[in-house]
């Protein structure tokens, strides 16, 4: 089943139509830009700042990305463990969904004082944002193997390894390139929060500096380059997912 | 080598210590080659069966030996194909069916180097299913029939000297099903492996089975056991004849027999 041109153009028709209401909004009512900069107050800020935001936003990509890789990492290492154990599972899940629940921006005072202003924050915050849908995709691709599955490959003197090897981890690969849609844009959002309180540098920086110095357009403008770049990478695994995974996205074709 | 396959010394096996047992008091045997089937309402112990033949289980009391051995872990000379084909979505029909040859000793070590001739031997089981022609295919382009004849290419491919079926034709329509009787008849009269196939189809057991056992319901024991007094390997013309509707109706009364005690 093919889109049609109209469902693929579909959210740059929507992105558009909202652009034109808000600077419609914003010309007709004659609002400050100190208040709610119109789409055009953005852009010629984007275009003006255009070096130090591409500086900032180099700064949040790698940090991101460091973050997110030792997410992918940790969560598989985490995942295969818990999720080729009962045991462990019972044990773990629990704890982790605790720890889960704590807002992670209540950690950067803490990452703050163990590794100081820096890059050191900010990846561990979106490492620690990240790693938790990882390893839960893991997790439960491992744990729902058919028994069936498992007997056949036993009684002919599979070891644990085989069977994680052969079976269990390909089939968790599409419940894993699925989180990682998630996770990525997760990993930015633990950036950004870190970079707000505990960075020089960095989009969160800029939008704390832009915020309190009355620079709206340029605060927007790094909304814009934050949101660009998560969904970029999102569309980037969402095509890794559908080349190596296909046969589980068969309905889709 | 005894004349003995299957032999099954008062069995019993409870899954948690001292609690109920699943099977009880299991004494049977089988000669080599020997095509048995379990037949029994649902629940009554015959996939506990199956663990046990196939040492995934250990019986709690009693002993079962396999092949004139004991049985002391996982046999790798035993095939095993299940109601569900569970073929893994991401190989090709080929390389699902080849699966056992990456694992199973010695097979596993000279995979690579006889691949070819492994790839050969596995179109050969391919084609005696019906299903040359589909190797490259993935088991979702394949219907549920296709996909079970696969499953029990993939049990039958490391050559086991012994073929464990539970219910594998259970959720195929009738006429699908016929089919694979016949093919697993003719696979069988060639090869000679020994079958024991649990299902709950009368039909099926009396038309494939040398000898028939009935288990009563949960503790499971062996109420009846019935040697099928027509001739092998059967012709689906049998099934309409009266020797064989009595054969069934006997088996029925069994059943109900244990379903309401």
């Amino acid at each position: 089943m093919k889109k049609s041109l109209l469902q693929k153009s579909a959210p740059w028709l929507l992105l558009s139509a909202v652009l034109i209401v808000w600077q419609l909004v914003c010309s007709l009512f004659a609002i400050s830009e100190f208040i709610f900069p119109s789409p055009v107050a953005i852009a010629q800020s984007l275009v003006e700042f255009a070096g130090p935001i591409a500086l900032h936003a180099w700064r949040t990509f790698w940090v991101t990305m460091a973050g997110f890789a030792l997410a992918v990492v940790v969560g598989v290492v985490l995942g295969m463990a818990i999720g080729s154990s009962p045991f462990l599972y019972s044990a773990a899940y629990p704890l982790m969904t605790a720890f889960n629940a704590l807002p992670k921006a209540a950690f950067v005072p803490i990452l703050v004082v163990w590794f100081g202003i820096g890059a050191g924050p900010a990846i561990l915050t979106a490492f620690l944002i990240s790693f938790f849908p990882i390893m839960v995709n893991i997790a439960t691709g491992l744990a729902t193997l058919e028994p069936e599955m498992e007997d056949v490959l036993r009684v002919l003197g599979a070891r644990r390894m085989d069977v994680l090897l052969k079976v269990g981890l390909p089939r968790s690969m599409p419940y894993f390139f699925a989180s990682l849609k998630v996770a990525i844009t997760l990993a930015f959002v633990g950036t950004t929060v870190s970079e707000m309180t505990a960075s020089n540098e960095g989009i969160g920086y800029l939008l704390v500096s832009a915020g309190s110095s009355m620079r709206m357009p340029l605060a927007f403008a790094g909304l814009v380059v934050i949101g660009a770049m998560a969904m970029t990478m999102y569309e980037l695994f969402s095509v890794v997912e559908k080349r190596t995974t296909g046969w589980a996205h068969r309905g889709a074709r | 080598m005894t004349d003995t396959f299957v032999d099954f010394k008062n069995v019993f096996l409870a899954y948690d210590d001292g609690g109920d047992f699943a099977v009880e008091d299991i004494t049977l045997s089988t000669r080599q080659g020997e095509f048995i089937a379990i037949v029994g309402p649902s629940g009554c112990g015959k996939s506990t069966f199956m663990k046990l033949a196939t040492g995934l289980k250990a019986p709690t009391r009693g002993s079962v030996s396999i092949d004139g051995s004991p049985v002391t872990g996982p046999l790798k000379i035993v095939g095993m194909a299940f109601q569900a084909p569970t073929l893994l979505p991401w190989r090709t029909t080929l390389d699902n069916v080849l699966l056992p040859l990456e694992i199973v000793e010695p097979h596993r070590s000279r995979f690579r180097s006889n691949r070819a001739q492994y790839e050969a031997q596995a179109l050969k089981l391919l084609k005696a299913v019906g299903l040359d022609g589909y190797a490259q295919q993935f088991p979702w382009q394949l219907s549920g029939g296709m996909q079970q004849r696969a499953s029990i290419c993939r049990a039958l491919i490391h050559e086991p000297k012994m073929l464990l079926l539970d219910e594998p034709f259970g959720a195929l329509d009738a006429f699908t099903r016929e089919e694979l009787w016949c093919i697993l008849r003719d696979l069988q009269s060639a090869q000679r492996f020994n079958v024991i196939l649990v299902t709950h189809d009368l039909r099926e057991a009396a038309f494939l089975a040398d000898t028939i056992y009935v288990m009563s319901r949960r503790p499971g024991r062996i109420v009846a056991r019935k040697e099928n007094p027509l001739p092998g390997p059967r012709e689906l013309e049998v099934t309409y004849t009266e020797p064989f509707t009595a054969l069934v109706h006997e088996l029925r009364e069994h059943i109900g027999r244990v379903r309401t005690s």
